[in-house]
């Protein structure tokens, strides 16, 4: 390991986060209860501080610490990615927390690790890397999910959690470890070159790559690696849940791409079947389980799924469309999903949260704002223009026509129209119902600011995507070491 | 052409838009709604003075797109920011903004219920609409044809009848399920075609012919459950019962024409091939739809559903003059689209005005109006004798001219589709004689004759009604170069440059 200054300079971002990370679990006992929001704007600091030094790095491509870790293009988007949903996470959390009476100050930091987490998992250049990103970000979610110490269905569902994502976790690492026996290397451009070698197509090879696939689609939570999504979102806090469906989303879409697209782009003949099969299950999962759903943040669960089919789509081919396709549709994901999560967290009856969809009937009535912020989000995620989330589906479908797959693309569209049914139901009870009970819908400044931002940016980027297309179009290079 | 130094197609696009914004002050206000209602149709008279610069401006002896605009809007994909009309969109985006004062009007008593929520969805329909007519981009025409599903799903949702949830949601999955596969088509035909989203440049080519045979299905779907064709039609009773008037005006008059014209823009042109290929298929199921809708029509009991399927019936002679793909057919297919936007428009603003009065549709509970409401019952009849092709009104023009276009080569398709007119004056008349005519019924006795809105709403319809039976020829001659240039488009490849 050689910690020349490029290599310092080029993990920059990722050290200040661990070391204000670090800062602020020692700062928070001497932080006054009363004062805690004083952290969260700490943490909000960091994360602007890390973002300059990304900014600092963009266009450059560098292998570092011999190519164990990689800063290009495409890294650094994720990581902006990262750094902004983490930064409206925080925003909508500083209020939420207090409600909830589990404002504790050790949650920005965990926060921050695992945001710390996630971008290891973008840059990664070598399997073991990526293993240490991984863990670090699953540790926080466990601990993050189970924020809610005296709710049983927070500890459940941080319980759950842990236990499956421990066994995807070694199933993970067996895989990496088959790979490494087979090719004595587990660095991403050391296993191309093994693998494109014809010789290569052992079944060891092919058994190490299922079972990390079957680690990147439980992070993913694509089907059939999927059910331990909707409990856990229905448990966790509900900030945390936006924060782990969108963000951590957006980060395990990012490694892999790059490991499948790096590492086994010479077999992708072997493996596009498994990620069609991916992705018309999650499709079906997701969009069909949906419709009977009555918890709404049990629906956005399933709804994350049906998501995470669309996703894998753009992974079929590497191409220029598809890489444009994946990045496009996180990012939008990331702000119509936390918006969503965002309007749930808000909402509140009687000290509880609104999570039940019949706490959305008749909102128009009392709170037209609100009723219209959802409706943007609702019809966002269903894929209705004129909203960003139907430029993003429409370039997948793109991609994956430009793939070969015109099939896949129909399948696709034509899940998608069932599960519109289930977000214009939504849409139906704050419009065409009349209210029964009480919701508040009362955000504060920080909530509202962090609204008005995710609202904004699903318009935007459905109307006027120019600048954001721009800047991924800069970002549309994986650095191959 | 600019106004206020915008380009006109994106001033009559964005204007009612952005101009919906100033009935946000009103929202959740009472005793406003006066305000809202003139503010409303004021922004709809201006839009529809201002779409007449294009009647002047437009030059008649061009099949080119005029008015045009052109901006990169994302370039990734090449999508363009492309506007431009012809003859067949100017006609449909004259009516359109013709029509849309005439739904302010009809709401005028009929909507109490947050009302500047109600023409904020209309103000926004209305732009949406004109830019499906518009667009030249085709990820634009899609992103405008799929947005106006939104403010149509409230507007039935939550002003309709009883069992609006129920129609508003069927509407919504049956268009979306169509449109999705026209998605498909369209992102199938960038590649196909060189990379390009543009419309006329995606025309006229020849693309292989399982190409055109999948997308031309793919399109098919989308644009027949818009019009809506038979087997693809049940969505339509239930929208257009349960939608306030309004809604069922701006459905029966605009949106349903929109598949029409989808034919007769992408289809037609793109996959000429493909359109010979299922002409008999076409025609087939466009006398099913006449025939069909007429007897369904025949056995309704409520107004708005026999107006329904009388919609039905007669876009089937739309289809039926589109695919027969000469130039009296489509000639007279768009006059029908025409005539049948301003006639059922004008049937179901009839109805809305019996339904404020009485809250009823049923044909049981009306009869001997013409004592009682005489000046109305004389407009009924004569958008009534319209819509049943009586020469002397617009109607007759539009239906003559495809009747005579497929004679010339389905001699039996266009028999058949005669017995349409005979069947369409059955349900007309039946419905006269039982609300016009018939026993005078003393439940009748309190409905006062037309209000002065009401006069504003029909009258410049009665007056179209006539002028356009009359004088068909202006009109005919403003996209009679489009549709030349249209079925030229049309016809098989020469041998010679085939190679």
């Amino acid at each position: 390991m050689n910690f020349s200054p490029v290599n310092i300079m080029g993990t920059m971002p990722e050290i200040y986060l661990t070391v204000l990370g670090s800062l602020l679990f020692l700062m928070e006992p001497f932080v006054p209860a009363k004062k805690r929001s004083l952290l969260g704007i700490f943490a909000i600091f960091a994360l602007v501080f890390a973002m300059i030094a990304t900014l600092g790095l963009n266009g450059k491509g560098l292998p570092l610490y011999q190519g164990l870790y990689i800063v290009d293009p495409f890294s650094n988007f994720f990581k902006m990615v990262i750094y902004l949903g983490t930064i409206l996470t925080i925003l909508f959390s500083l209020p939420y927390l207090e409600k909830e009476e589990i404002h504790v100050g050790e949650y920005y930091g965990f926060l921050l690790f695992a945001a710390v987490g996630m971008m290891i998992m973008v840059s990664a250049g070598d399997l073991i890397t990526l293993f240490l990103g991984i863990e670090l970000m699953s540790l926080c979610f466990y601990v993050l999910v189970g924020l809610k110490r005296n709710s049983l269905r927070s500890v459940e569902a941080s319980f759950k959690y842990f236990l499956l994502g421990a066994f995807a976790a070694a199933i993970f690492l067996y895989g990496v470890s088959l790979l490494y026996g087979a090719s004595g290397t587990e660095t991403l451009s050391g296993l191309a070159q093994f693998i494109s070698n014809p010789g290569a197509l052992r079944p060891m090879v092919f058994a190490g790559m299922i079972l990390t696939m079957v680690g990147f689609a439980f992070k993913v939570s694509a089907a059939p690696f999927h059910m331990w999504t909707p409990d856990v979102y229905e448990g966790a806090p509900t900030v945390v849940t936006g924060f782990m469906a969108s963000v951590g989303k957006v980060a395990a879409f990012g490694v892999f791409l790059r490991v499948f697209w790096v590492a086994f782009s010479a077999n992708r003949d072997h493996w596009s079947l498994l990620i069609v099969m991916a992705a018309i299950l999650s499709m079906i999962v997701g969009n069909i389980v949906a419709l009977v759903q009555t918890n709404i943040k049990r629906m956005l669960a399933y709804s994350s799924i049906g998501h995470a089919g669309y996703a894998v789509i753009a992974l079929l081919n590497p191409s220029r469309e598809s890489l444009f396709a994946l990045m496009f549709y996180m990012f939008t994901y990331l702000f119509m999903t936390l918006g969503a999560f965002g309007i749930i967290l808000i909402l509140r009856r009687k000290g509880v949260e609104g999570e039940e969809i019949s706490d959305f009937v008749g909102l128009n009535k009392k709170n037209p704002l609100a009723a219209f912020l959802m409706l943007i989000f609702m019809f966002s995620l269903a894929g209705i223009p004129p909203f960003g989330g139907f430029l993003a589906k429409f370039y997948i479908f793109m991609a994956a026509v430009h793939a070969g797959y015109t099939w896949l693309a129909v399948v696709g569209v034509l899940l998608s129209a069932v599960g519109a049914y289930y977000y214009i139901r939504v849409v139906m009870a704050m419009y065409m119902k009349d209210p029964v009970e009480t919701v508040e819908f009362a955000p504060n400044r920080m909530e509202g600011m962090a609204l008005f931002v995710t609202a904004a940016m699903t318009v935007i980027l459905g109307i006027f995507p120019l600048p954001f297309v721009h800047y991924i179009e800069t970002s549309l290079a994986i650095l191959v070491p | 052409m600019t106004f206020l130094s915008v380009p006109i197609l994106t001033f009559l696009i964005f204007f009612p838009v952005v101009a919906s914004l100033l009935l946000l002050p009103f929202y959740k206000r009472t005793g406003t709604d006066g305000v809202v209602k003139w503010i409303a149709l004021g922004i709809t008279v201006i839009e529809f003075l201002l779409s007449l610069s294009l009647l002047i401006g437009n030059n008649p002896h061009l099949y080119q797109m005029q008015f045009v605009e052109n901006h990169l809007w994302i370039p990734f994909g090449n999508i363009h920011y492309a506007l431009g009309i012809d003859g067949i969109s100017l006609v449909l985006i004259v009516m359109t903004t013709f029509l849309m004062p005439m739904t302010i009007l009809t709401s005028w008593v009929g909507i109490s219920k947050n009302l500047p929520l109600f023409m904020i969805n209309i103000l926004v329909l209305e732009g949406a609409m004109i830019g499906v007519f518009c667009a030249t981009d085709f990820v634009l025409f899609y992103v405008f044809w799929e947005a106006m599903l939104i403010p149509m799903y409230l507007i039935i949702g939550v002003w309709g009848g009883p069992n609006r949830i129920y129609a508003a949601i069927k509407f919504f999955l049956y268009t979306l399920a169509g449109s999705l596969l026209l998605l498909v088509s369209i992102i199938a035909l960038y590649f196909v075609g060189g990379h390009t989203f543009d419309i006329t440049r995606l025309s006229g080519q020849h693309y292989g012919m399982t190409f055109q045979i999948l997308a031309f299905l793919a399109m098919f779907v989308a644009f027949a459950v818009k019009i809506p064709m038979f087997p693809f039609h049940t969505w339509l009773p239930d929208a257009h019962v349960e939608a306030p008037t309004a809604g069922s005006v701006i459905l029966a008059s605009i949106m349903l024409k929109m598949g029409a014209y989808g034919f007769l823009r992408f289809s037609l042109p793109m996959f000429p091939d493909a359109s010979h290929f299922f002409t008999p298929f076409m025609l087939t199921l466009s006398v099913i739809a006449i025939i069909w809708g007429a007897f369904m029509a025949l056995a309704q009991e409520d107004m708005k559903k026999l107006i329904a399927y009388s919609s039905v019936s007669h876009m089937g002679v739309v289809t039926l003059g589109i695919f027969v793909a000469n130039v009296q057919g489509i000639e007279g297919a768009l006059m029908q689209m025409l005539n049948h936007g301003i006639t059922t428009g004008a049937l179901f603003l009839c109805i809305g005005v019996l339904y404020d009065r009485s809250h009823s549709r049923l044909l049981s509970e009306y009869g001997g109006l013409a004592k009682q409401m005489p000046v109305y019952s004389t407009l009924l009849v004569i958008f009534a004798l319209s819509s049943l092709a009586l020469p002397g009104t617009n109607s007759f023009v539009g239906e003559f001219l495809v009747l005579i276009g497929s004679f010339k080569t389905h001699a039996v398709v266009s028999s058949l589709a005669t017995t349409g007119v005979i069947l369409s004056a059955m349900y007309l008349l039946y419905m006269l004689s039982r609300v016009v005519w018939g026993v005078y019924t003393p439940k009748n006795y309190a409905m006062p004759d037309l209000h002065a809105y009401e006069w504003g709403s029909l009258l410049p319809l009665v007056v179209m009604v006539i002028v356009i039976g009359l004088l068909p020829n202006p009109v005919l001659s403003l996209f009679h170069q489009s549709v030349a240039h249209l079925v030229g488009q049309m016809q098989p490849v020469p041998l010679a440059s085939l190679h």
